[in-house]
């Protein structure tokens, strides 16, 4: 409560110093949030129950409001990510839409869209599962009763901050990390929270083994912690400005960002999603994991590996050349883990390849492991220099990482969404399983539309850019390539928006299934009262 | 020599031997048949919670 006092109190006397109206409307909302925390703190202290059991009957009393928190955030960050993705993919088909304001802008709206979709939707499936899984797999509660919370409620007021200030022209411009210092301060109070309440919920596990899914979860926390540190490592130019310049410079600062930038996907988008694999599927198909073994070996594996690989970001650049081979090298190495990893889950259904029919949650999980295969296998390919060479600045990038996004991330979040709502809200079965089929089916052929016209423009672009005349004059200029990509971008488009009616189709059996779900057990059994 | 090429040849020579001795360890862990026993009882950790 004195922190929150104290961040109260700094805040109302920085934003009296400022000039940056921006700056200034973000120090009131970090005012304003502070003062509504420590009422939540008052309110909390009034209404203190005289203490929180650990276990109730011999079970263990799992906390499942924040996770309730953060499942009902990601549905909703989900879809706004999606529509501005859908938006901005309309803006590059029809300039004409960015409608000539500074606010909505293409170059404001992507990173909008982009932090949307990766730490908005991706990272509130991240803490609701992460919470979810610890505390199932520990067979205890949750560490702590205002940490979780306050990692919850944090990171959302992270993400409040992060995308208002796009809008409002803060950023520090580096890719997938353009919050300025302030909210990038603040976000590490929120993730050191995390750690310390995984670990401390580890720490007290009834389960002598730390499952696997765990051992993914605490390799993603622990990763972007040191990721977001170095690669944020700015010193603002005033406590009264939102600026800060990097203290790396040149090819080391490039190298920096694209060391976090290829490990926001190893990390984020890969490992702490794999974890949601190694406990949904088994749970989903009741079939045990196919090869424990094999998990051991995937996981050290993959961590290994991955944070070497992102040179390949840099192929053809002031980087020397032994580290872009490096880069190149450990991105071919990845296959190994990744299929590894993916034949891992598919063959979890060994024995239940029948439910594929009947379950459209679980084939929406199993299409997601087919498309990590499928992307997993076209990143090491793009790292090679050669075909890096023909793809890079192209369109085929935005495809591969769209296949990714949402073939893989985005349907084992699904999945795992689809499973986690009528667990958590105590329904016996989701609301309707032929909108679910609906979701998986006009989804999938969004992302089909999606990821195809971007390998055939990206491989167009890439050869419109290389072609020469034979007098040795380039044969396109550069406005005609772009003249070339519209229809492309119209059929991206349409794929998109595809997408974003499938996840409206989510959202409204998941509302349907909290609101009229038949309950699974009686809510909370009345305790047998002894015979006297 | 720089102090650049020595860092980098060390670098990347003993990167090498590092790397190969740690995924040969993570391996015969993984597959050392007394831990079998319990890797696959680790295995069914989320079938039988609650």
């Amino acid at each position: 409560m004195v922190a929150f006092a104290a961040t109260a109190m700094l805040c109302l006397f920085i934003a009296s110093g400022s000039v940056d109206p921006a700056y200034s409307f973000h120090v009131y909302l970090f005012a304003a949030a502070s003062v509504a925390a420590i009422f939540a703190l008052g309110n909390r202290y009034m209404a203190r129950p005289a203490m929180i059991p650990q276990e109730i009957n011999g079970k263990p009393n799992y906390n499942m409001a924040p996770v309730q928190f953060a499942t009902v955030a990601a549905v909703f960050w989900g879809i706004a990510g999606f529509t501005v993705g859908l938006i901005i993919a309309l803006q590059l088909a029809y300039p004409v839409l960015n409608f000539d304001l500074p606010w909505t802008n293409f170059g404001r709206l992507r990173p909008l869209h982009t932090s949307a979709v990766i730490f908005a939707f991706g990272g509130n499936v991240l803490l609701a599962t992460s919470f979810y899984v610890v505390q199932k797999t520990c067979r205890a509660r949750l560490a702590g009763e205002i940490a979780p919370w306050f990692v919850i409620l944090g990171y959302n007021f992270f993400i409040v901050i992060a995308g208002t200030g796009y809008l409002l022209g803060i950023t520090q411009g580096k890719e997938y990390a353009e919050p300025e210092w302030y909210a990038d301060l603040f976000l590490t109070v929120v993730w050191v929270t995390y750690l310390l309440v995984f670990l401390a919920t580890l720490w007290k596990r009834k389960e002598p083994h730390i499952f696997v899914a765990n051992w993914f979860y605490l390799a993603f926390i622990v990763t972007i912690a040191v990721l977001h540190l170095g690669n944020n490592a700015a010193i603002p130019v005033s406590i009264y400005s939102p600026k800060s310049y990097i203290v790396w410079s040149g090819v080391q600062d490039a190298m920096f960002q694209w060391w976090y930038g290829h490990n926001a996907v190893g990390f984020f988008l890969t490992a702490g999603f794999l974890a949601i694999m190694y406990y949904f599927v088994p749970k989903r198909a009741e079939r045990p994991i196919y090869s424990y073994r094999l998990s051991i070996v995937h996981f050290w594996a993959l961590i290994f590996l991955y944070i070497w690989a992102g040179p390949h970001h840099l192929h053809y650049t002031a980087l020397p050349d032994w580290a872009q081979t490096l880069g190149m090298t450990f991105s071919i190495m990845l296959w190994m883990p990744s299929w590894g990893g993916m034949i891992n889950g598919l063959m979890t259904l060994s024995g239940a390849w029948d439910k594929l029919r009947t379950d459209p949650v679980l084939r929406m999980m199993v299409v997601s492991l087919a498309f990590y295969g499928m992307s997993t296998f076209e990143g090491p390919l793009m790292s090679i220099k050669a075909v890096n060479s023909l793809s890079h600045y192209t369109d085929w990038t935005i495809g591969h990482v769209h296949s990714g996004a949402l073939g893989w991330v985005a349907y084992i979040s699904f999945g795992a969404v689809y499973c986690l709502v009528p667990w958590l809200w105590n329904r016996k079965q989701l609301y309707s399983n032929r909108l679910v089929e609906w979701h998986f089916w006009v989804s999938t052929l969004g992302i089909v539309f999606y990821i195809s016209a971007m390998w055939v423009a990206g491989i167009m672009q890439g050869l419109m850019w290389r072609a020469y005349t034979s007098l040795g004059f380039l044969e396109y200029s550069f406005i005609e390539t772009v003249d070339a990509m519209h229809p492309y971008y119209v059929i991206r488009a349409l794929g998109g928006a595809l997408f974003v009616i499938g996840s409206l189709i989510m959202a409204y059996n998941l509302i349907m299934t909290v609101r009229q779900g038949e309950a699974a057990e009686p809510e909370s059994a009345p305790a047998l009262v002894p015979a006297q | 020599m720089s102090t650049y090429t020595t860092l980098a040849s060390f670098a990347q020579t003993a990167g090498l031997l590092y790397f190969v001795g740690m995924f040969l360890a993570i391996a015969v862990y993984a597959f050392w048949p007394r831990n079998k026993t319990r890797f696959d009882e680790a295995a069914q950790v989320p079938l039988r919670e609650e």
